[in-house]
């Protein structure tokens, strides 16, 4: 019954890898969309959008960004020292 | 106001300091204890040279003037880390596999191992980082001169000996660490170690300062925010274009600065130190940017005047904290030191590696198996090449005197050394990228850069009249570089950025596709853009007319004689030789290249070796005797196929012939002994019967009686013997035919009365269709009744119904003529089928009817000579038989 579960328990842990590699390549395009925000708040001229605001709105997704790469190139690192898989962008499925 | 003499003491500490920091990490890892030395961490750290001088103290500076907008220079580089995936990790990896020594190389070996675009690639970044340096200078002079006592004019007398001194010192420990010695993977532990602390230094002098504006100036970020708001420090207004051309701006330059590709990729020394990086490295420059404004509304409230780019140590000095001045000071002094040795560092390599030595080895044609230490000119030219790096740093910036000027320059250097990004980027994911295609992308976009921005950056005292900037060169007004084409109100940055990346993109992408690389650039390019598939070099050599001794001499010259002895000697022991000179194959040459080419750059590399080996360089003929090979042996194996099937197909009939000889041979000795016995038994019956007649006395009525049966016995030897013969006669062709008109009808009535007189006590029905039979045909009658009279009779014979029944039909079939002839009763079996035709075939008779088996035989050789055919039908009840008459027969006779 060991035998049979184990390989079934690697799959999923292969399969979870390529998602979170999925979601650090998707994670700079992410970025970009969130640093380029700001862009739209000085359309409107009557209420202008105040620099307090932009600053802690800018280093709070700066923040965001920081930490969800760190979670995931941790996640990585340490899924790929667990497993030795070799290394290729298209690995065969 | 703190003394002079202590501030410029400290700082000779500091750097006595970093000396010292830089030499022990060099004795630890010439002892090989790499160890921490080379953890994510320093590697981090080292990557913090991104954050110079113009950002420790311009970032406030820049604050106090646009607001939020110097964070962008942080956000592109931010992005760059966190997309490592995408880039970094690709970059490392042919950094590593083809061991890169700097961008200029990167981009020569990729297209081609091109002398020409490394020359191009390094003229760049020199143009691109001189100012650079010289803002550096600035920068430090400026600080020194804070403590010195303000109010001196910039590029007075005492700055300007500051600045020389500063750039002679950086330069002799950029040639101390930098230059100790040639090694293969351009590592510089002691130069990392040092930034690595230094990087330390300006993180805690910036945070020091924000923390004390913060929590000592201001009463807590909610003050600060408030502050914010209240002194609406610049408005918030972000210029759209500017905002996201910086951002792409900061980004490209992060990976083309040849600095910043210095440490990324060339000094990198385990892949899995990017990912750590990935997010260490966002983070130092979002602590070295979350000060940034909290000091410029605090330095705009305590400050009424003074630069607002020396914010960073003018408050805490106004504020009278002098420790933390000196804490800022050294920071700003780390980030300007560290930031001119790696680009010192970085432009020196691509300076000796892809500008002198190919040009000096083109020149010298031989010349690099004959004259002295390759080694010491590399290091030579590498020491010439700081220096003088460093005093071009230092004219720019006497001549420009220091000032505004300068600090625009920041971004203009970044606009520069971007033009590298399409052929770096396009080179390493588009396999169709080639050398013409880099070059005009390159030279397009750096002319365009160097007109619309750098240029005009001098205003009109340097190249550039009123007259041209006002009205375009020589009067043509959509030539403005401000205003290219006439489109006016971009910001310059914006615009010069916008048009030199699209027409370097443009040149670089239409070149690519209407030119054809060279077989060298394709194989390059193969190995570059699909490095995770093949993380070996590209193979060059495909055959070598080297010595191992030449080769050895060369090396020696370049890794010097211990370690390309032991190189080669180990190599030798790999191909199982004993002696110190392994076998020059492909894959030592290649191997050599790249171990050359750690230290000496890829193109030159492949230029020495190429002098020894013979030039033997991959030629298109070379590529295409491999490819003819290929061909040829895909055509010899699919010959070899055909020709397998073929014998397959041979040896299949030549099974199905023996097994019919086999069979026919049985055939053969059991008709002998039939025949024999057929001979023998009426032979001896008239021998016994006529013996009986000699003998004795007897009655008329048994003499009749004996002379009936030796009379019959004779017949029915006759009878066999006529068969033979007549088969005989038939086989080889002598039998004449009497060819006449008959009617089919006729010559079936014929054959089944004469069939029907023998063997009359078994009745045999016979069913005909007499209308169709009535066609008049042109044969030889009696041959053809002979052939109906053997059916009729073989029916007769065999038939093994109860109820025998014969049935004859005719059918027109337009080319010939079918007489079927059909019993029911159990017809041959399938294994018989195929030698009921040959002579001497005689199958398992129940009847005893006597016959000698020819019969068929005879019909078949009849039928042939009559141009019909007569063949077994299978799949009907009973014993089928078909009789074709060819139609001519048929139709002649109507």
């Amino acid at each position: 019954m060991t035998r049979q579960s184990k390989p079934v328990f690697l799959e999923r842990g292969t399969y979870r890898r390529r998602r979170m590699r999925d979601a650090a390549q998707l994670l700079p395009i992410l970025g970009l969309l969130l640093f380029l925000v700001p862009l739209l708040w000085t359309g409107d001229p009557d209420a202008p959008a105040t620099t307090g605001r932009g600053i802690i709105y800018v280093f709070a997704a700066w923040a965001g960004l920081i930490a969800s790469s760190m979670l995931l190139s941790l996640w990585l690192t340490a899924s790929r020292a667990s497993e030795d898989e070799p290394d290729s962008d298209n690995p065969p499925q | 106001m703190m003394n002079f003499n202590i501030i410029v003491s400290v700082c000779l500490a500091y750097v006595a300091l970093l000396f010292a920091v830089a030499f022990a990490a060099e004795k630890r890892a010439g002892r090989g204890e790499v160890g921490w030395l080379r953890s994510p961490i320093i590697y981090t750290l080292s990557l913090s040279i991104y954050c110079t001088a113009w950002t420790f103290y311009g970032a406030v500076g820049y604050a106090v003037r646009s607001g939020l907008e110097f964070v962008t220079i942080y956000l592109g580089p931010t992005l760059v880390m966190i997309g490592w995936w995408w880039l970094l990790r690709k970059l490392v990896r042919i950094g590593r596999s083809q061991r890169i020594t700097s961008i200029a190389d990167l981009i020569s070996s990729r297209y081609g191992k091109s002398t020409l675009l490394g020359v191009l690639v390094t003229v760049l970044a020199v143009i691109g980082t001189t100012p650079y340096i010289a803002l550096q200078l600035q920068s430090v002079t400026l600080s020194f001169s804070v403590f010195s006592g303000a109010g001196q004019p910039a590029g007075s007398e005492q700055q300007l000996d500051t600045a020389l001194i500063v750039a002679a010192g950086l330069a002799l420990f950029t040639i101390l660490f930098g230059t100790r010695r040639l090694d293969s993977n351009e590592r510089h532990h002691g130069v990392v170690t040092a930034i690595a602390l230094e990087a330390v230094v300006k993180l805690l002098a910036l945070l020091a300062v924000g923390i004390f504006v913060v929590w000592g100036v201001a009463d807590g970020p909610a003050d600060i925010i408030a502050k914010i708001e209240a002194t609406r420090l610049p408005e918030w207004q972000i210029d759209a274009g500017r905002w996201a051309t910086l951002i792409f701006l900061s980004a490209a330059a992060f990976i083309c600065l040849p600095r910043m590709f210095h440490v990324l990729v060339v000094e990198n020394a385990d892949e899995r130190h990017v990912a750590m990086a990935s997010w260490a490295f966002p983070t130092y420059l979002f602590l070295m940017s979350l000060f940034v404004i909290p000091i410029a509304v605090v330095g705009r409230t305590v400050m009424a005047q003074g630069n607002p780019d020396l914010y960073v140590l003018t408050v805490p000095l106004a504020l009278g904290e002098e420790g933390l001045a000196m804490l800022s000071f050294l920071g700003g002094f780390s980030s300007a030191t560290s930031m001119v040795i790696v680009a010192a560092i970085a432009l020196s390599t691509m300076v000796s590696n892809n500008m002198v030595l190919p040009i000096w080895l083109s020149a010298a044609q031989g010349g690099a198996t004959v004259s002295g230490d390759v080694r010491r000119a590399v290091l030579v030219t590498r020491r010439i090449s700081i220096a003088a790096i460093l005093g071009l740093g230092y004219l720019y910036y006497d001549i420009s005197g220091g000032g505004e000027a300068l600090a625009a320059i920041g971004l203009i250097a970044f606009a520069g050394v971007a033009q590298v990004l399409p052929a770096l980027v396009g080179g390493i994911f588009w396999r169709g990228a080639t050398r013409v295609g880099a070059a005009l992308g390159l030279i397009f976009g750096f002319a365009i850069w160097g007109y619309t921005l750098f240029l005009p950056s001098f205003g009109t005292s340097f190249a550039m009249t009123a007259a041209v900037l006002e009205q375009g060169l020589w009067g043509i007004d959509w030539l403005r570089p401000r205003a290219l084409f006439g489109i006016e109100g971009l910001d310059p940055v914006v615009h010069a950025v916008l048009w030199s990346m699209a027409f370097n993109s443009l040149a670089f992408i239409l070149g690519s596709l209407f030119s054809f690389p060279q077989p060298l650039e394709r194989l390059q390019g193969a190995q570059i853009v699909n490095v995770y598939e093949h993380s070996r070099a590209a193979p060059g050599w495909t055959r070598s007319m080297a010595e191992a001794e030449d080769l050895l001499i060369t090396s020696q010259r370049i890794l010097g004689a211990d370690d390309a002895q032991e190189l080669f000697r180990r190599e030798a022991g790999m191909q199982g030789k004993s002696g110190h000179y392994p076998e020059t194959t492909p894959d030592f040459i290649e191997k050599l290249e790249r171990e050359l080419a750690g230290s000496v750059g890829a193109a030159t590399a492949h230029a020495m070796i190429s002098q020894i080996v013979g030039g033997s360089i991959v030629s298109v003929e070379d590529l295409m005797a491999v490819a003819d090979e290929t061909a040829q042996i895909k055509e010899y194996s699919s010959q070899l196929e055909a020709k397998s099937e073929e014998l397959a197909r041979t040896a299949g009939q030549l099974r199905e012939a023996n097994e019919k000889l086999t069979s026919l041979s049985v055939q053969k000795d059991a008709f002998l002994s039939q025949i024999s016995h057929e001979l023998r038994t009426p032979m001896t019956s008239i021998r016994a019967v006529s013996e009986i007649l000699m003998s004795e006395p007897m009655s008329e009525a048994d003499q009749a009686k004996f002379s009936k049966i030796i009379h019959e016995e004779a017949i029915r030897l006759t009878r066999l013997l006529d068969d033979l013969l007549e088969l005989s006669v038939l086989e080889n062709g002598q039998v004449t035919l009497n060819w006449q008109e008959s009617i089919l009808q006729d010559v079936l009535d014929r054959a089944i009365s004469a069939a029907g007189s023998a063997k009359a006590e078994r009745p045999l029905e016979i069913i005909r269709d007499s209308e169709r039979e009535n066609v008049a045909i042109l044969t030889d009658a009696d041959r053809l009744a002979q052939v109906f009279i053997n059916l009729i009779a073989n029916a007769r014979k065999y038939c093994d119904a109860d109820e025998p029944r014969l049935s004859i039909a005719v059918r027109n079939r337009g080319e010939s003529l079918w007489v079927d002839f059909t019993d029911n009763g159990h017809g041959i079996a399938r294994q018989n089928r195929s030698v009921i035709f040959e002579k001497f075939s005689r199958l398992p008779d129940k009847s005893q009817s006597g016959g000698a088996g020819l019969g068929l035989a005879i019909c078949r050789e009849i039928m042939d000579k009559l141009g019909g055919a007569i063949s077994y039908l299978p799949g009907r009840n009973g014993a089928a038989f078909r009789v074709k008459l060819p139609v001519a027969a048929a139709k002649a006779a109507e």
